[in-house]
């Protein structure tokens, strides 16, 4: 009798565990559905809407006053010209700096403190970086300017760089370096022929993932590049930029100022996305 | 010719080494240079803010550029709040996600189904506020905000947080989408976590006949317990600095006169990134300068916290086996 009791407790004892496991099964998949539905919906709408508002005119006119025809074409160039210039100003440095911290000092205090800022600076609101260009850059030339924006987004790209160089360099079997330094190289020339070269294809998605991230940056040129109604080429004047744009446009009551934003959303999504497949698809093939 | 080049040569190789090393320890000297220039710049231009007020800014809740009478209360508030809701709704599903991932998911789906989580993080967040304000919004305010006001009209307490015009607009809905923006950095952490408790304890656990469940509450997260707090504490810090996408969403609007979370508000970022361009130099400039430096701190002291118990956990790695 009182075996069988236990057993009946027991049994729905176990009962009861099998219920909560299979409850925290199905939230753990719903959290999974969860976070899926929002990629799906917005991709969705991003595409449909974005496709909607774009024409061949979109790319090749400058943006327009409102309920007027135009384009996107100066936001666009002036998106393309600083996203170009800020990578080539910051990937040096933060190659450098990566290869410092990988190669030259990895445990010393300098580098330890480097890796602790880095990774604030990682993650820091990239509004703060455009408040920190407009104090040093912008309110001593006492004008907004493409070259502020080029500073702000370097910036950006700096951390980003150090991170995946150090990381790649790392993966680098010290056989080979100490093959090179056995053959009498100098350490430059194992640094630039030997390591690098081996960790090319990290350092390159590196710089990929760094021009996706600031691809997509409205923050930081808000008040360093500002905007700019029409073409300039001149980086000493105000800069027109694709999400600077969008912003401006999509918070418009303005219906074509918004068919354009969406337009503009659906190319930098597009840029973004396929700039971060390539650099998944280029580590891939590595490991 | 032999003798005239090798000597160049002998010296090429460590001068040029230096060089190099020079080159390489000034980049990084640079990037820690970095962070102290913006501390700097920063409590420079804020100076006449903080001079006039000190920290009494964080406690007024006036903002009137006319009359040049500043506080930052009500945008620390929207700061607040906003991440508070972000982090209500996206530590759960971020757990779910990781749970999935490391222990339900099979083998073929793991890299596909992470991918598309980290991609997530991907989106620029200028997109998520376009699509938040035009899409997201009205559909929160038709299916969620009017039944939840009608379910809870005249409800003490409850009803004063769902009160307000339900347009999709405001606490409510930035701290949605900050939910959705952070969920993959605090998965991606969990996930990494989740990945280095030892096999080992995992399998005597299912072995003694533990369930899934049981096995993830009692052997994986106390053992990774730091590194969980540590991921929450970076999305955390992420949630506080995103600025586009809640400038979208939150209304824009100076006032803590109802705390409902469906009522418009301001946070320290959309508050930056509406008025910097248009502030005119002087106290205006300065106040808004010193919301970033509270911004900076705030996100410093989190990111800080975060590195330091992932540091913990990566540490406590070889011994704890």
């Amino acid at each position: 009798m009182s075996t069988n009791l236990a057993l009946d407790a027991r049994k729905a004892r176990f009962a009861s565990r099998k219920r909560v496991n299979l409850l925290a099964i199905a939230l753990a998949m719903s959290a999974m559905a969860f976070g899926l539905f929002w990629l799906f919906w917005i991709l969705f709408e991003t595409v449909r809407l974005g496709i909607d508002g774009l024409t061949f005119a979109t790319l090749t006119q400058m943006t327009p006053p409102p309920n007027e025809e135009g384009g996107l074409a100066n936001a666009i160039y002036g998106s393309l010209v600083m996203v170009t210039l800020a990578t080539c100003l910051g990937a040096p440095i933060g190659i450098m700096a990566g290869i410092y911290l990988a190669e030259f000092d990895s445990k010393g205090w300098l580098a330890e403190t480097t890796r602790f800022v880095n990774d604030i600076l990682l993650s820091a609101p990239s509004i703060v970086i455009g408040l920190f260009v407009y104090a040093v850059v912008v309110s001593s030339f006492r004008s907004f300017s493409g070259f502020a924006g080029v500073v702000a987004l370097a910036l950006i790209v700096i951390p980003v760089v150090i991170r995946t160089t150090e990381d790649m360099l790392r993966l680098v079997p010290s056989g080979l370096r100490e093959a090179a330094y056995a053959l009498g190289a100098p350490k430059w020339k194992v640094i630039g022929s030997i390591t690098m070269k081996a960790a090319r294809s990290g350092v390159i998605t590196g710089i990929l993932l760094a021009v996706a991230r600031i691809a997509g940056e409205t923050a930081p040129l808000l008040f360093t590049a500002l905007s700019n109604q029409f073409w300039t080429s001149s980086l000493s004047e105000p800069m027109a930029s694709l999400p600077v744009t969008i912003f401006k446009f999509a918070m418009s009551p303005y219906e074509n100022w918004q068919k354009l934003a969406w337009a503009g959303v659906f190319l930098i999504t597009l840029a973004v996305l396929g700039l971060n497949i390539v650099a998944r698809v280029l580590t891939r093939q590595k490991t | 010719m032999n003798q005239a080049t090798s000597p160049k040569r002998a010296l090429s190789g460590p001068l040029a080494d230096q060089v190099f090393g020079w080159l390489a320890k000034s980049a990084a000297l640079l990037t820690m240079g970095l962070l102290a220039a913006i501390l700097l710049s920063l409590t420079i231009s804020a100076w006449p803010a903080i001079h006039k007020y000190g920290l009494s800014f964080l406690t007024s809740t006036a903002w009137d550029p006319v009359r040049e009478d500043f506080g930052g209360l009500v945008m620390i508030y929207g700061t607040v709040m906003t991440s508070l809701v972000a982090l209500l709704i996206a530590v759960p599903v971020s757990f779910g996600i990781a749970l999935f991932l490391t222990e339900l998911s099979p083998a073929w789906l793991k890299r596909p189904l992470g991918t598309a989580i980290e991609l997530l993080a991907a989106v620029p967040s200028i997109v998520y506020g376009m699509w938040g304000l035009l899409v997201f919004g009205p559909v929160l305010a038709t299916y969620v905000q009017i039944p939840l006001q009608s379910a809870f009209d005249g409800v003490p307490y409850v009803g004063a947080f769902v009160s307000g015009p339900p347009v999709g607009i405001g606490i409510l809905s930035a701290g949605i989408i900050l939910a959705i923006m952070i969920i993959p950095f605090i998965s991606a952490v969990m996930r990494d976590v989740f990945d280095v408790t030892p096999p080992l304890l995992k399998e005597s656990a299912y072995g003694l006949g533990a369930t899934t469940w049981e096995v993830v509450t009692r052997v994986v997260l106390p053992y990774t317990k730091t590194g969980v707090i540590g991921g929450i504490m970076l999305g955390l810090g992420r949630a506080i600095g995103e600025t586009m996408a809640v400038t979208f969403v939150i209304g824009n609007f100076n006032q803590l006169d109802s705390l409902s979370l469906f009522q418009a508000a301001n946070s320290i970022t959309s508050a930056l990134a509406n008025e910097f361009a248009e502030a005119g130099e002087g106290l205006h400039q300065a106040a808004l300068m010193y919301l970033g430096l509270v911004l900076f701190f705030i996100t410093f002291v989190i990111l800080s916290l975060s590195k330091v118990l992932l540091a913990q956990l990566r540490k406590g790695e070889g011994t704890k086996t």
